[in-house]
């Protein structure tokens, strides 16, 4: 037996003037502190759910009269009211993840797979930045600097194959669902591309190695080893991506010319709204039911954003459990 | 027959080895003297229908590079070839179209926001401004310091409390369902914040209570997960071999996670606050919602409405004329702050990671 000294006794720091027992209190105070941070984020998440719901009930439970009261409501029922708005915020984003993933994809395998590797750092940086700016400045930008920019393209596009309903109808300036999808697809680059750029570092090295030695082209090897790998991750970057877009407002609120309409005239003004930046637009000058109707539209939003990113974890949790990598 | 079997090779020299392929590839230089025949073909033919624009040019010459060089690769090289190098003129103009967007929002917001970047845009309010007079921020910087400030207090604590619990001491469902609904508080969209904190106010303080503590509480709420996500990380690459030293000495665990686990990580959780600050403080829509707009400025975090400079750029930019302007200079001063914090996050990281004594 080692005895180092028998004068003191082999205390911590902390417990020196303590004992024990107040050893064991601090602790037992630590894990109590650690567990109710970790239960407040349950707490918060229960009351945004309550609170919103609290406050949206009014307007769900009002009647056609009250709701005629209001101003900008002329629809029969919230419901009614509530669905081109759904309708304008689905679209705006779907269409703005069909710009994205494609340039998103095409980034990630640049990264991961094309650019040197001692830029390649350096190039995952730059699109990173792309996220670090403010959605607001992304608005001014899409008001003020693309909708010229866009505009020529968008005469052409209307002139040439406007007999498809989709692109007839052009009126500038472009304050439509397509350039607002546009700014979308920008504000969502980042997210998708992160997250594809992961997932295709993690392909096997080995599959690549072999499909190379097979005498694979880097498209095939990339076709072959990379893509089949990443499927899953790509397609949940997607559903983040279109979690981001759903519930952005300025891009949309400074760019799009509101109308409340189930329209496919994607180069028409004044046919879409989302959900986001109507409340954003009404929400300052409301008062009394109306706050409570937009506050039950932010609920639907809330809805949809929460069910479309647990798509996405489950496919990611998915995608951990079946993939031969790990 | 000298076959090189350089496994460390970059992939691309390997179809050329002698082993795997005959000669009849293009050489290396072929890619770019296409990408200058390209270009110059484009210039001169949108010179003969009108003046060629930058842009006609790039998206023209892609289009001649990408159909020349993939024909010309297939007669030379075959088709598999060609494919190839069509994948990588896609895969190298994705990136290019990404820098578009990006070099010119930094180019237009420089050159429309640095004209206004003046000493007296700096540090006067909108008190009393008429017509085409300048005008300022300083009560929109002080109203983003402030809220920002506060939303940290906020949610750092909570954030890191989480943090510690996730990796130090859950196990079991309560571990789990606190990860899922972290990840599901990530994807609330920030308007759904800006209404919530909206409505637990307005409920508790009467409908007429605005404050700037209600932005706060907002973006507190769009942070915690952020903070969290980055923390649990950065707990996770501190060596358990340190947590068992300390453990071994006879060292209780709440001091080995404060003075050893936490100490450890304290770069990457200062980083990772900072980016998480940096990720909220260009919020608009819940702050638009709640604090809204004043004129002058206004310190006071629980008493009356304060501006900050994403709501100020909007309105001002709603306001038009010379407002377009000051939104300009409102989003530079802005992007520059989010810079800031950025460069402060990766000086901290290098300066406060703990250094082995020599």
């Amino acid at each position: 037996m080692t005895v180092t000294s028998p004068t003191r006794s082999p205390r911590t720091p902390a417990a020196a003037s303590g004992g024990t027992r107040s050893r064991r209190r601090s602790g037992r105070g630590f894990y109590g502190l650690s567990l109710g941070a970790g239960i407040s984020i349950l707490v918060v998440l229960a009351a945004v759910a309550a609170f919103l719901l609290i406050e949206a009930w009014p307007a769900i439970v009002a009647s056609r009269e009250e709701l005629d009261a209001i101003s900008w409501l002329d629809a029969s029922s919230l419901a009614v009211y509530i669905g081109p708005l759904i309708f304008g915020t689905l679209l705006s984003s779907v269409l703005a993840l069909l710009f994205a993933v494609p340039i998103a994809v095409g980034i990630a395998l640049f990264i991961s797979h094309y650019a040197p590797r001692a830029i390649a750092q350096a190039l995952g940086y730059l699109v990173d930045l792309l996220a670090a700016i403010p959605s607001v400045v992304y608005g001014l930008w899409g008001a003020l600097w693309l909708q010229p920019v866009i505009d020529p393209f968008f005469r052409w596009l209307s002139d040439n194959l406007g007999f498809i309903p989709l692109f007839a109808d052009y009126t500038p300036p472009a304050r439509n669902v397509l350039a607002a999808s546009t700014v979308l697809a920008v504000m969502i680059l980042p997210i998708i591309t992160a997250v594809s750029r992961e997932v295709f570092l993690q392909a096997p090295r080995l599959h690549e190695e072999a499909a190379l030695a097979l005498g694979a082209t880097r498209w095939e090897m990339v076709r072959m080893a990379v893509l089949p790998f990443g499927r899953s991750g790509v397609i949940s970057a997607s559903m983040l991506g279109l979690g981001r877009a759903l519930g952005e407002t300025m891009a949309v609120l400074m760019i799009i010319s509101p109308g409340y309409l189930f329209s496919f005239f994607l180069l028409k003004p004044g046919q879409h709204q989302t959900i986001a930046a109507n409340i954003a637009s009404k929400f300052p000058e409301a008062s009394g039911l109306s706050v409570n109707a937009l506050i039950a539209t932010g609920l639907a939003l809330f809805t949809i954003t929460f069910a479309v990113n647990m798509l996405a974890r489950w496919v990611i949790a998915r995608r951990k459990e079946f993939s031969g990598a790990n | 027959m000298t076959a090189k079997t350089d496994l460390s090779s970059t992939p691309d020299s390997l179809p050329s080895s002698p082993l795997i392929h005959d000669s009849r590839t293009l050489p290396r230089w072929s890619p770019w003297a296409f990408l200058g025949g390209s270009l110059v073909v484009a210039t001169g033919l949108l010179a003969l229908i009108g003046t060629p624009t930058p842009t006609g040019v790039a998206l023209l010459g892609a289009v001649f590079f990408a159909i020349s060089l993939t024909a010309y690769s297939a007669r030379v090289e075959g088709r598999r070839h060609a494919t190839d190098r069509f994948a990588t003129t896609l895969v190298t103009a994705a990136f290019g179209a990404a820098m578009v967007p990006l070099v010119s929002l930094l180019w237009t917001v420089l050159a429309n926001g640095l004209p206004m970047l003046t000493a007296s845009f700096l540090t006067s309010d909108m008190v009393g401004v008429y017509g085409d007079i300048q005008g300022g921020v300083l009560h929109a910087i002080v109203g983003t310091l402030v809220i920002t400030a506060w939303a940290t207090v906020i949610s750092v604590p909570v954030g890191i409390m989480t943090a510690v619990y996730l990796v130090e001491y859950g196990r079991g469902a309560l571990a789990r369902g606190i990860t899922f609904f972290v990840d599901v508080m990530t994807g609330i969209p920030s308007i759904v914040a800006g209404l919530f904190a909206f409505s637990l106010f307005t409920i508790v303080f009467g409908p007429a209570y605005r404050a700037g503590i209600m932005g706060a509480a907002a973006l507190a709420l769009l942070m915690t997960p952020v903070v969290i996500r980055s923390v649990e990380e950065m707990l996770r690459l501190v060596p358990n071999e340190l947590r068992e030293a300390a453990l071994a000495l006879g060292v209780p665990k709440w001091l080995v996670i404060v003075k050893v686990v936490l100490r450890t990580a304290v770069a990457g959780i200062v980083t990772g606050v900072m980016l998480a600050i940096a990720r909220v403080i260009g919020e608009t829509a819940p702050l638009l919602l709640t604090v809204g707009y004043v004129a002058q400025v206004n310190a006071d975090v629980f008493n009356g409405r304060m501006t900050t400079l994403p709501v100020y750029a909007y309105r001002e930019w709603s306001q038009g004329r010379v407002g377009v302007d000051r939104a300009w200079g409102a989003a530079l001063v802005l992007i520059l702050i989010v810079m800031l914090l950025n460069l402060v996050a990766r000086l901290v990281s290098k300066y406060l990671a703990p250094k082995a004594k020599p």
